[in-house]
């Protein structure tokens, strides 16, 4: 954790006065409009918006795959331009590599930078076994199914360890009862090895389910509706009253901005 | 599925067998065509067992013009995948030298392998290297085309992967767009192959002094039809040894896809 010179905690990632537009033949398309964020240490924030927002093109930003049209992205107080591995990225199509096997694609961050064969084992091997998919090391991803695709590719961006991990509506491409078992996963994940993490949804008992904060985006152009703090005990039960109170609220918000 | 496997090969016996035992029918027992035309199995089968350790009537035995025919052959061949891969591969990657390259390569793709033959016996002779050469012309086309084919399939959101984890340029390549473009680069090189060995047939036929083609086209002067199946056999026998050798290359390289 770092502070700036008043003593005062500089966030993880900070997002101010975001702007995107896009220009095609069709005209000017503005997607983001002055958003303003920012994400402390440890902190999961889950970014909760209607499809087509412009989530994903946030997301980008934030990571630095893509620039704003005028706005900054502080990550640790420094300016953002490009990716860095300190940003990880869970993408939302996967994104596997499909020549490389189960271990090849989470080693291949810290292959890429030379890190020594002992230490990426060591930490490969750690990391494959946290999300569970010990004895598939050395399966091709072909083999595999959606979940587990999903468990490499957020054990990929872990074994980084990155200062902060993006994640990109992980779970849209899995069925329902898929979906709640990766959720409880990455619920005992994030708890066993703390990380600050944006997390991206469109699915309201996810961001209710996963979220210290909510960010709440409204429609395109899109701005910051409003914030929530959960405070519900973890591990959280989606049946509890209080659960089912906030999830009733921020759709009801939701659909306000619809 | 076994028994889809099995009816396919007993498919594949039957259609061999009804057609040798027609070609039979045709000499042998209804003596349709003359014997000294279109010889029977049984003496084509006699010669292709002699011609082993017999140098008549072109001076050289099967082996002899079969090593001699594959040694030019693979030698063309290895050229053309040496420098036609990583030519396809470089244009694909750096528009400077697919601008360089392609407008001299257009010009020459359309001219067929085949085509070189007298323009290269003029400048090599009617040695191994003027042979070479164009096996070289005939193979390279392919070699480069589906390189540079296959490095355009790359995906985006890999790049993007690798970018966040911080990959050079070069290692983008490496880890991300050449294992993407390996299954096509394998196509070309089996493309190649047949090529290759059309051409160094055709160039046998033209002008030699040994070899398969070579063998066929003495034959012919002196009506020994035998030796010329014989010598048709030989070249379609070597071409199925060379692609089993292929696909087993192309099973241990090519991992994880389908
Ligand atoms: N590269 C681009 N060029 C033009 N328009 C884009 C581009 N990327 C995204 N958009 C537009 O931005 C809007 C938001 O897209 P996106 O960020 O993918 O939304 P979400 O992830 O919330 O579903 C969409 O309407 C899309 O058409
Ligand atoms: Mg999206």
């Amino acid at each position: 954790m770092q502070m700036d010179s008043k003593g005062k905690l500089i966030p993880v990632i900070e997002g101010r006065k975001i702007c995107k537009r896009f220009s095609s033949k069709r005209g000017e398309k503005t997607v983001l409009e002055d958003i303003d964020l920012s994400v402390s240490e440890n902190e999961f924030v889950v970014l909760f918006g209607p499809g087509q927002c412009g989530k994903t093109t946030l997301m980008n930003i934030l990571s630095g795959l893509d620039v704003p049209t005028s706005g900054t992205v502080y990550c640790d107080g420094e300016i953002v331009q490009r990716p860095a591995p300190e940003r990880g990225v869970v993408f939302q199509a996967m994104a596997l590599f499909p020549w490389l096997t189960v271990r090849g694609n989470v080693a291949y961050g810290l292959k890429a930078r030379g890190v020594p064969r002992d230490e990426w084992m060591e930490r490969s091997d750690y990391f494959i076994k946290l999300v569970g998919l010990e004895g598939f090391e050395d399966a091709y991803i072909n083999r595999l199914s959606g979940g587990m695709k999903q468990r490499v590719g957020i054990a990929r961006a872990y074994c980084n360890d990155p200062k902060v991990l993006f994640m990109d509506e992980p779970f849209s491409a899995l069925d329902a009862q898929t979906r709640y078992m990766m959720q409880d996963e990455i619920a005992r994940i994030w708890e066993t090895e703390k990380k600050t993490v944006v997390f991206v949804t469109n699915n309201i008992e996810e961001a209710v389910f996963l979220a210290d904060r909510i960010i709440l985006l409204t429609n395109c152009p899109s701005h910051v509706k409003k914030e929530y703090r959960i405070d519900l005990p973890r591990p959280r039960d989606y049946t509890s009253r209080d659960f089912l109170l906030l999830r009733d609220e921020i759709t009801k918000q939701m659909d306000s901005t619809l | 599925m076994d028994k889809r496997k099995i009816i396919s090969a007993g498919l594949a016996i039957l259609s061999i067998v009804l057609f040798i035992f027609i070609w039979y029918l045709c000499t042998d027992v209804l003596e349709l065509v003359p014997a000294r035309t279109l010889p029977s199995p049984e003496k084509v089968l006699d010669s292709f067992i002699k011609k082993f350790h017999d140098k008549n009537p072109d001076g050289g035995t099967l082996i002899e013009h079969t090593l001699a025919s594959l040694q030019v052959a693979l030698t063309g061949y290895l050229w053309a995948i040496i420098i036609g891969v990583p030519l396809g591969i470089f244009m694909a990657w750096n528009r400077n030298v697919d601008k360089f390259v392609r407008p001299l390569f257009d010009l020459l793709k359309p001219i067929p392998g085949v085509a070189w033959i007298p323009l290269m016996i003029v400048i090599f002779g009617i040695g191994i290297k003027s042979k070479a050469a164009v096996v070289f012309c005939s193979a390279v086309v392919p070699c480069i085309l589906n390189s540079y084919t296959g490095i355009k399939q790359s995906k985006e959101v890999h790049m993007w992967v690798a970018r966040t984890f911080g990959a050079t340029r070069l290692q983008m390549l490496w880890t991300v767009a050449i294992p993407t473009a390996l299954p096509h680069i394998m196509t070309g090189i089996r493309v190649a192959l047949s090529s290759a060995w059309v051409a160094i047939v055709a160039a046998e036929l033209l002008g030699s002094t040994k070899g398969l083609g070579f063998m066929i086209q003495q034959s012919r002067g002196i009506y020994r039809t035998d030796i010329i199946i014989v010598g048709m056999l030989a070249i379609g026998i070597c071409g199925i040894i060379l692609s089993i050798i292929l696909s087993f290359i192309e099973h241990l390289v090519v991992k994880g896809r389908k």
